[in-house]
């Protein structure tokens, strides 16, 4: 027999250990894309135009596409994610609508990226072909935006609901209308974590393969006028090109690079922002 | 205007903004199975999801290698994901000293946020490598790679999930327990985890679901090659018979051999299917059937996340 005093060490080994294996999977997974990634990434990896079917020169334009995917995803996304939290916060009692609500959230969460990819294709890319032009910035940025809506209803809502009671009653107590303690209040200093939401958003729509991999070219494409009804390409749907047609793995690990290190940046001006209007806002 | 009336007019419209989920919700309902609805016109419901054989172009419509890859490769990465995500929920919660759970958390931020792209990248050259090396097979691509990559990637939620639920146990019956004269890992064992497991649960099933339909990460480390094992014809009683235990005997094969998930079905096959055929028609099915595994699961564990925290308050 063990006994009791023995397991309890043991166990809390055990864990130490699993937190500690965790990381480290995380750091074998950054740290290798780091150091295969940094061998081929320089400026002109960066700023040219790819030749040879992705073979040389730079990845420009996957990059360039990234962003204006990501750009029209948010414009959809931000504006409609926070309005719907306002009105589950502030506007509606708990009841049955609200909990539809909350429930179609979740489930809109739940949905893989892949039905969203199936969904775009057949709404955007055919239903409405003659509206959208088929596979372009818009039909890939709002299908990405359909599935980043609920992160940033979730993390609106959690920032609205932080907004002490006290500070509402404070503004009612002076005469202010609800509009008034809403605009003046609740939301300027709500406004720290919707930016943290929008900017996970900003990360997770950078990342999603699948939602796009039908709307984006694989040719190296640089959007013209009018933007949002061109073709691009993106990062992730570039890695996977380059990776399963075995074209350049060295390359897709560039590419990873690039994308890893977007996410990161942001991820990590998300916190810096928090943190600094968390402080100013509040006087 | 008075403000009444102005606040009226704000409130509907914002009602019309936040019945957007839902409507995108219907919306993805009605154009699968719109799309998928051909398919059932030519192929029964049920051949479709129970049959075993795939090739379109023969006309042949089973989905169920594909569902069944799916749930092998889920089902290994749930044996890793779950012992090593409720410990490091423990950790989290119970044990870590404040610099440790400081140091954790980012990285279990960062692990979530890592794209399932790179998580294929990386089990392409590393996983599927070491695993074709270290036991010497023909391929390292294999449902135990995609188990790996899909545990890791599951882990967040596990974690995150979990530690909530551990944590919400009031602090009261720990102490009441430790009072007792029990040790910490007597009072986890007995009291604490036995509180939170609704919680965990739940965690796992979002777990499941996020790695069924995890499809980039999948389709890059899992060989696509949707032809049957024998074991799972065997299973099915389509070929010969053989006894339960020689049944069991033969699972550990499958997870050394290459598989094809559902959500790889999809991506692959898209590009060849002609559009408005019934191959592009049972692609929408395939989604279909994801659809409904994700969202019934979502479900539950919503369902049973509410229920747990009333009952624990």
């Amino acid at each position: 027999m063990i006994n009791s005093k023995t397991s309890d060490k043991v166990m809390k080994g055990v864990f130490w250990f699993s937190a500690l294996l965790i990381i480290s999977i995380l750091f074998l997974i950054l740290g290798y894309v780091f150091v295969e990634g940094i061998r081929v990434v320089n400026l002109s990896f960066i700023s040219d135009m790819p030749k040879n079917n992705w073979r040389e020169g730079g990845i420009y334009p996957a990059i360039v596409g990234t962003f204006y995917l990501v750009a029209v995803a948010l414009l959809f996304a931000v504006p409609l994610g926070v309005l719907t939290a306002i009105y589950l916060v502030e506007f509606r009692k708990e009841d049955n609508l609200t909990s539809i609500i909350r429930i179609s959230v979740d489930s809109l969460n739940a949905v893989p990226s892949i039905v969203f990819g199936l969904f775009g294709l057949s709404l955007f890319f055919y239903y409405l072909k003659d509206f959208t032009g088929g596979p372009t910035i818009f039909s890939g940025g709002l299908t990405l935006g359909f599935m980043i809506l609920p992160t940033v209803i979730r993390t609106a809502e959690v920032a609205l609901r932080t907004v002490p009671l006290s500070e509402k009653l404070g503004s009612y107590a002076l005469g202010a209308t609800k509009l008034q303690t809403i605009s003046r209040i609740v939301i300027p200093s709500s406004i720290p974590g919707i930016i943290t939401g929008v900017i996970l958003g900003f990360g997770r729509a950078a990342g999603e393969t699948a939602p796009i991999i039908f709307m984006v070219a694989l040719n190296p494409t640089m959007p013209e006028f009018p933007y949002l009804f061109s073709q691009c390409n993106a990062l992730t749907t570039q890695i996977y090109y380059l990776t399963s047609e075995a074209i350049s793995i060295e390359r897709a690990f560039g590419m990873a690079f690039v994308l890893i290190s977007i996410i990161l940046i942001s991820n990590y001006s998300a916190r810096l922002i928090n943190k600094y209007l968390a402080r100013n806002i509040r006087r | 205007m008075n403000h009444q009336k102005r606040e009226d007019l704000v409130k509907s419209v914002l009602f019309v903004f936040s019945i957007t989920a839902s409507l995108i919700l219907l919306l993805i309902i009605i154009f699968l199975f719109n799309e998928a609805i051909r398919l059932f016109q030519e192929v029964s419901f049920l051949d479709f999801l129970f049959g075993t054989k795939w090739n379109p172009e023969q006309g042949l419509y089973g989905a169920f290698p594909f569902v069944f890859f799916s749930i092998m490769a889920t089902l290994g990465a749930l044996i890793i994901a779950i012992p090593l995500g409720v410990s490091c929920a423990v950790f989290l919660a119970e044990i870590a000293p404040g610099w440790a759970r400081d140091a954790t958390r980012p990285v279990i931020e960062l692990l979530a946020g890592i794209p399932s792209i790179i998580y294929g990248l990386f089990g392409l050259v590393i996983i599927v490598r070491f695993i074709k090396v270290s036991l010497e097979l023909a391929t390292g691509e294999t449902i135990l790679a995609g188990s790996i990559i899909l545990a890791a990637m599951i882990l967040p939620i596990i974690i995150s999930i979990s530690q909530d639920s551990i944590e919400s146990v009031p602090k009261s019956f720990k102490l009441g327990s430790l009072a007792m004269g029990a040790t910490n890992w007597q009072t986890l064992r007995k009291i604490i985890l036995p509180t939170a497991l609704p919680g965990i649960f739940a965690g796992i099933i979002l777990g499941v679901g996020r790695a069924m339909g995890e499809t980039m990460a999948v389709v890059l480390v899992l060989g696509n090659s949707e032809n049957m094992p024998e074991v799972v014809k065997q299973l099915l009683g389509k070929e010969g018979s053989s006894t339960v235990m020689q049944l069991i005997n033969q699972v550990p094969e499958i997870l050394f051999k290459p598989g094809e998930a559902l959500t790889s079905a999809i991506l692959l096959e898209m590009g060849p299917a002609q559009v408005g055929g019934l191959h592009y028609s049972a692609l929408f099915a395939l989604g279909v059937i994801l659809f409904c595994i994700t969202f019934v699961l979502s479900v539950a564990s919503n369902y049973i996340l509410s229920r747990s925290q009333i009952s624990v308050r």
